[in-house]
């Protein structure tokens, strides 16, 4: 496969193109959309580890600041997290619990290790189920958006208890950070290229 | 669409595509991954969905969202008022973010829709047409209402207790412009919209 000839797909529009020769610093154009196309996304490893590094550093603020405080005749109570899913537990809303649990917790987890994961074995080489780790990607990228549950809950909150005296709903710091987590792992999965995949799995049957 | 080369998206394996029957699906056989996906009268399907959804959209932005009522006060919200209350109270990202996803986002992925498909369906093709057409694939992942509507069930849990809540027309706007706007996402057939706008090779 020289490079040359060889064909590519574009990123946008999916159209099969044979690459012309560029010369150095020159790009191809899609004739049919317009986009830049490069046989694999550019720079993807260094570009979904930077992503996946600065969301792993924002991790931990995200669940040790409160996502929310309430202040109530003069009391204020703070949540993050983790403590407003056993908020939910201890009210005896444990379908609700686990809908936030898997949302806040195991959705924003999964998606760091899975994209560590999907890094490792392509940076190793790894050869191995080259279709079940595909299958990692796409999931990884399809429920990345639930993460923002949280965020969402804290908005209606903030709208609708705004009751003059009574109490008054912030929006914390970790509401910030974690905000910040699913955006940069949405750009995370989006960064990586999965055919980096197959490029060592594809060694196999030359 | 018969007999055109295709690399598979998720794995780059050049596929031939067979005749795909309408309502059908070609997959990749290698990693399974969505090849081409025929649907019925693509264009004027989502050219429908995509205008019954920007109805809903206005409707679910004008008019009252949720009230609560508390020992006889009545606080009404729309859509917008959460990210007003985030800007307030010092957390312009958040309300960016809250502003963008649930709000921007399903409206800019309704109108280029629209930009888009309406001349093309008498035969004209919009200025900057390719363009709006790649911006619209990356917007339509940062449309989140249907996960917004789980936020909207868990924090309703939350206040039950504590005061009456009242679902206004604007809930019930937004409620059915999530599997509106799925519609228009999954009968549109970017496939057959590129090879009518797209540069010739």
């Amino acid at each position: 496969m020289t490079a040359g000839t060889a064909l590519a797909g574009c990123h946008e529009c999916h159209l099969a193109l044979r690459l012309p020769h560029l010369a150095d610093g020159g790009v191809a154009l899609c004739p049919r959309c317009g986009a830049p196309v490069h046989r694999r996304k550019v720079n993807s490893i260094a570009r979904t580890w930077a992503l996946l590094i600065a969301a792993l550093v924002f991790y931990v603020p995200a669940n040790l600041f409160p996502v929310m405080t309430v202040i109530s005749l003069g009391k204020a109570q703070s949540d993050t997290i983790m403590s407003g899913v056993i908020y939910l537990l201890l009210h005896g809303m444990w379908p609700l619990a686990i809908v936030v649990f898997a949302a806040s917790v195991v959705v924003p987890l999964a998606k760091l290790v899975a994209l560590t994961y999907l890094l490792v074995s392509v940076q190793i080489g790894s050869r191995s189920r080259p279709a079940d780790r595909t299958r990692i990607y796409r999931i990884t990228e399809a429920v990345g958006r639930w993460s923002m549950v949280d965020i969402y809950v804290v908005t209606i909150l903030v709208a609708l208890v705004n009751l003059g005296n009574l109490a008054t709903i912030e929006a914390g710091l970790g509401a910030v950070f974690f905000g910040a987590v699913v955006v940069l792992t949405m750009f995370a999965a989006e960064s990586f290229d999965p055919r980096l995949i197959w490029d060592r799995a594809e060694l196999n049957d030359v | 669409m018969s007999g055109e080369l295709v690399l598979c998206h998720d794995c780059d394996l050049p596929n031939r595509l067979g005749e795909v029957p309408e309502g059908g699906a070609a997959r990749c056989p290698r990693c399974n991954g969505l090849l081409y996906r025929r649907v019925p009268d693509s264009i004027d399907r989502t050219i429908a969905f995509a205008t019954g959804g920007l109805l809903l959209f206005v409707v679910s932005n004008v008019f009252p969202f949720l009230s609560m009522e508390m020992q006889g006060n009545v606080t009404e919200t729309t859509l917008a008022t959460g990210v007003q209350a985030l800007f307030r109270g010092e957390r312009p990202l958040v309300a960016g973010l809250v502003l963008f996803t649930t709000i921007l986002a399903p409206l800019l992925h309704l109108t280029m829709t629209l930009y888009v498909l309406l001349p093309l369906k008498q035969g004209r093709i919009a200025p900057a047409s390719r363009r709006v057409f790649r911006l619209l694939h990356k917007i339509q992942n940062w449309s989140m209402m249907e996960v917004f509507l789980i936020g909207i069930l868990v924090s309703l849990t939350k206040l039950v207790e504590m005061a009456a809540i009242i679902p206004g027309i604007a809930l019930w706007a937004f409620m059915a412009l999530i599997p509106i706007v799925a519609a228009t996402t999954s009968s549109l057939d970017a496939h057959l919209v590129w090879s009518r706008i797209g540069g010739r090779s």
